[in-house]
């Protein structure tokens, strides 16, 4: 391997033993502190590059065997000045002996470029006592007395915080390779944390070459030395070091964000066009498809706004290629009108979105469930239509391919409900082994059977057959209007009536299909919380946490919220309490104002209420933050012991 | 037979369609409304290429002219206020086999459908679009139109509309990478086939915008657009339009344009006294986005499989 020969190059340059391999060079590990998991913060200046050398680091951890979750810290702004809170970027990495489900607590270290971004998120409560803090030094003896006193002034309040503050010369170590170290200085901290915490260098050398495969050979030999100076620093003058036991994956691994699983899924499920408008943060799946769709057959459409979008989707839909078109709040609410006529005219369609916080603009790079009434109800008119809520990372991938079959069975919309949290986690899953029959069929092209419309419904399921252009004898012309079986418009009351209900019971049909849902922990208790999306992770870490200290507390996630997992009125009998917990708005009952009777509940708490007539509580929030299970569990614990 | 070789045999098509195969039920527009000439136009000209039926697809809006494709007996799409040109573009895309129609209003193309408007002349997808112009909203009851002229009394604005109209050959002359752009007129039959011929064999985003007569609320206009010939003048020339001999003899007033020449189109698009029917300006060599769009098709499932497990190795532990 050539990674190995430029290794090996550095290596006899910068390393007194020349011969020794890479791990060889490692310390022992039996001075380190052995632990089940950790929680890592990188924060830089926007531009310094924290989430390049983070995601390396998490890359190397779950190449090395351990469960990761990742996610980026992203800037609101564009171009935010730098040393200034608006302009931290970084990453957060969690990493463990066992799976990791979701980005956790408090973080136990944190590495800081300069002293003012730290504070982003020390406002967000994300460090804690004994949050152990590398932060860069030069600001210390910066020419500026602004900035020296800044400097010093942070750093005592992060001691009075109860921080431990390493301050570490990260500038002056890179100087002595690279005039420019603001461009390297993310790979000498991300060898400063190989040592710390025992990785395979010879792992990060290679994720350094994939990182910056398109760049020259010299940047990539200049960021392979300061990797290992880095790393030799650290050996030297830190006493940090830590050690998170792994198994090496037994199964072959891929490690990915949601939007990057989502766009495999669209491949692999065989759609061949996306219709797309750029929206936070839906887009990045579009720009991971506009890199690959090409190579597997399918192509993207950037339209001109979303309502095009997704009339273009349909189109291409209708004309027998079923289609997905992505977005997020405010496009889906331009999407509102063509949904409607999916449905009413019975259109296979994927729809992804991936949620933000709103209403209108609202928190763009935030997280927020809070579209999941909207898909359900925001179209004039009664609209059934399936809509399905991934959990995990992998089940962005599967659901996809899940969503395109029943879109094209039941002929109609299917909506994937994904968040912000989903979008930016990184997970390692299990490769998925791609299959024949994931991918859509070609479009049939017979001849249409003499005597069937185009609306030949099947009055016990609903269902009926379309047929595409190009099939001779199907003629007939689709209306968003109240149409008979043959397509004709008709406005009598008999029909519309009877057509309402047949695309209704297609909803029925296909929640025959589904099993009840599983529940974690104890099939009975005193409370059972209910969550869907991206929280899950979360809410059964904290279910965890709380039943090993003896409280009958369970979880159950659903991830098809219509129709939705049956049995739900059973399951909820059978404990005293049940709760949602939600990323989204809801009343507190303890409100000016609020009273049992006009407080406005959680999204999912609202459904379910309505669904069971259990009295179903919620617990929600809209910080933008995805829920720590520490939060989670104080909630259930409140719960326990009220 | 004698002397007849195996290879001069022609295939001839299966099926001949005759006019019936185009015609679906009885089509409900008022008496005397311009979309029934239309219509009618647009059946022969299907009989006249051949289309087969179940390879046409026409997709409208929403109106009174948006109702066409239920006329017709090919596929259709009768979907949105407005958003025709999307979804016919999406039906494009990756179906090059089909031959798409665009139906739309002047409310439905000029006004709530405007900006998919404009992006689609820019696609320049192979569709044959034919604007219904009539000038008022015909379907909501007489509402101002943004085509309508100037002191227009509609119900929205029974004193008369204010604002000055939008220019639909303007605009469309205006957009980047427009290929084809003429104007015909419901009531001469002849040169609106022939316009319409001609917008259908142009390789592209093909736009027509059809004077249309609207005898229920505009009953006054129709007269005076169809009665004063000195208002239109037909434009000539050997790579334009060719009506036929009729056309040409009942109005007297011809003009003389070459279609390549796009600033002598934009000059006799702002002529206010004068309706000029026939092309104003083609370009068969723009970029077609349907061409993109369709590069890639059937791919077998062993290519699209292998194609995703080789990028799913970029992300391999
Ligand atoms: C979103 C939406 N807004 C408004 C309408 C009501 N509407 C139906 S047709 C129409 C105007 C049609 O005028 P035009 O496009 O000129 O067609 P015409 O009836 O004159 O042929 C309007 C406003 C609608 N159907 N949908
Ligand atoms: S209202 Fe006008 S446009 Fe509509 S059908 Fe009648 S004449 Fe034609
Ligand atoms: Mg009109």
């Amino acid at each position: 391997m050539k990674i190995s020969a430029i290794v090996n190059q550095f290596k006899a340059n910068f390393m007194e033993d020349g011969n020794g391999s890479l791990a060889a060079a490692s310390p022992q590990t039996s001075d380190r502190l052995v632990l089940k998991e950790h929680i890592l913060e990188i924060v830089s200046d926007s531009g310094e590059g924290a989430q390049k050398a983070g995601q390396s680091f998490g890359a190397v951890s779950a190449k090395m065997g351990n469960g990761v979750w990742t996610v980026e810290i992203i800037p609101a702004d564009i171009q935010p000045p730098p040393r200034t809170k608006e302009s931290a970027s970084g990453i957060r990495i969690r990493f463990g002996s066992e799976k990791i489900t979701n980005a956790g607590d408090e973080a136990d270290v944190l590495v800081a470029f300069n002293e003012i971004v730290p504070y982003t998120r020390i406002e967000q409560n994300v460090y804690r006592e004994g949050t152990i803090v590398l932060i860069e030094n030069k600001w210390a003896t910066d020419e500026s007395r602004d900035i020296r006193q800044s400097y010093a002034t942070a750093i005592e309040d992060f001691k009075s915080r109860g921080f431990v503050v390493y301050e570490i010369p990260m500038e002056e170590e890179c100087l002595r390779l690279t005039p420019n170290p603001k461009k390297g200085k993310n790979m000498w901290v991300l060898g400063m944390l190989s040592h710390i915490y025992d990785r395979d260098l010879d792992k990060a050398a290679a994720q350094i070459e994939y990182t910056f495969r398109s760049k020259s050979k010299a940047v990539v030999d200049s960021n392979l030395q300061l990797l290992q100076a880095g790393y030799d620093w650290a050996r030297e003058n830190l006493s940090l070091r830590y050690r998170i036991p792994s198994i090496e994956a037994s199964q072959e691994l891929v490690v990915m964000n949601g939007n990057e699983a989502l766009s495999f899924g669209i491949q692999a499920a065989g759609i061949e066009l996306c219709s797309m408008y750029p929206i936070t943060p839906a887009t990045s799946t579009s720009h991971h498809l506009a890199e690959c769709i090409q190579s597997s057959g399918g192509i993207i459409h950037q339209a001109e706004d979303e309502i095009a979008a997704v009339g273009f989707a349909i189109g291409a839909s209708y004309a027998g290629k079923t289609s997905v078109t992505i977005t997020s709040g405010p496009g889906l609410a331009l999407k509102t009108e063509f949904l409607g006529l999916a449905v009413m005219a019975e259109v296979p369609l994927v729809v992804i979105d991936v949620q933000r916080g709103g209403p209108s603009t609202g928190l763009p790079t935030k997280v927020e469930q809070s579209d999941l009434l909207a898909v359900l109800y925001g179209q004039p008119g009664d609209s059934p239509k399936v809509v399905l809520a991934p959990s995990t990372i992998e089940e962005c991938f599967h659901f996809v391919i899940l969503a395109r079959k029943i879109a094209e069975s039941f002929r109609m919309p299917v909506i994937l409900l994904s968040d912000a949290n989903l979008a930016t986690g990184v997970q390692p899953f299990p490769r998925p082994e791609l299959r024949e029959e994931w991918l859509s069929p070609p479009v049939d092209q017979s001849p249409w059977k003499e005597g069937v419309t185009a609306y030949d419904w099947d009055e016990k399921t609903g269902l009926s057959q379309r047929p595409v252009p190009g099939q001779a004898g199907g003629e007939y012309t689709l209306t968003g209007l109240a149409h008979s079986s043959a397509a004709k418009v008709t406005y009598l009351p008999e029909i519309n009536q009877k057509t309402a209900a047949l695309r209704s019971r297609k909803l029925a049909t296909f929640g025959r299909t589904l099993k009840p849902p599983r529940i974690h922990g104890d099939e009975e208790g005193r409370l059972l919380i209910v969550g869907w999306g991206s929280t899950r992770g979360a809410i059964e870490e904290a279910v965890d946490r709380a039943r090993e200290q003896g409280g009958r507390v369970s979880s159950l996630h659903l991830r098809f919220l219509s129709p939705m997992e049956p049995g739900l009125k059973d399951i909820f009998r059978r404990f005293d309490k049940v709760m949602t917990i939600e990323i989204n708005y809801s009343d507190s009952p303890d409100d000016p104002m609020i009273t049992p009777e006009n407080r406005r509940y959680a999204q999912l708490a609202w459904l379910l209420r309505a669904q069971t007539l259990v009295d179903v509580d919620c617990f929600s929030n809209v910080h933008g933050q995805p829920l720590r299970p520490g939060k989670i569990f104080a909630r259930i614990q409140k719960e326990l012991n009220q | 037979m004698f002397g007849i070789k195996q290879d001069f045999i022609c295939e001839l098509p299966k099926k001949y369609y005759t006019l019936s195969n185009y015609e679906k039920g009885v089509a409900r527009w008022c008496p005397g409304c311009g979309d029934h000439a239309v219509l009618s136009a647009v059946q022969r000209l299907c009989r006249e290429e051949q289309l087969p039926p179940e390879k046409t697809v026409f997709v409208s809006g929403i109106g009174c002219s948006s109702r066409f494709p239920h006329y017709m007996n090919t596929y259709g799409f009768h979907g949105l206020h407005g958003r025709a040109f999307p979804v016919a573009c999406g039906v494009k895309f990756r179906r090059p086999d089909l031959n798409v129609f665009v139906i739309t209003g002047d409310g439905d193309c000029c006004s709530i459908g405007a900006g998919a408007w404009i992006h689609a002349i820019r696609y320049n997808m192979n569709i044959t679009t034919i604007l219904f112009d009539n000038q008022i909203y015909g379907m909501t009851k007489k509402q101002t139109s943004p085509t309508s002229r100037i002191g227009t009394v509609s119900n929205t604005h029974p004193t008369g509309s204010v604002l000055p109209p939008v220019n639909p050959l303007q605009t469309s002359l205006g957009m980047a990478n427009a290929s084809f752009v003429a104007q015909t007129a419901d009531w001469v039959p002849g040169h609106l086939f022939a316009t319409l011929k001609a917008g259908y064999e142009h390789p592209g985003f093909a736009f027509i915008k059809v004077i249309m007569r609207c005898s229920k609320f505009m009953g006054p206009l129709v007269e005076e657009m169809t009665t004063n010939r000195d208002a239109v003048s037909i434009l000539t020339h050997e790579n334009g339009i060719q009506p036929d001999e009729g056309t040409l003899r009942a109005f007297k007033n011809h003009r003389a344009h070459d279609p390549s020449d796009i600033n002598a189109a934009r000059e006799l698009a702002e002529d206010k006294e004068v309706s000029y029917l026939g092309l104003f300006f083609q370009d068969k060599e723009a970029m077609r986005y349907d061409l993109y769009g369709a590069h890639n098709l059937g791919f077998s499932p062993e290519e699209k499989i292998s194609a995703v497990n080789a990028q799913l190795d970029k992300y391999a532990v």
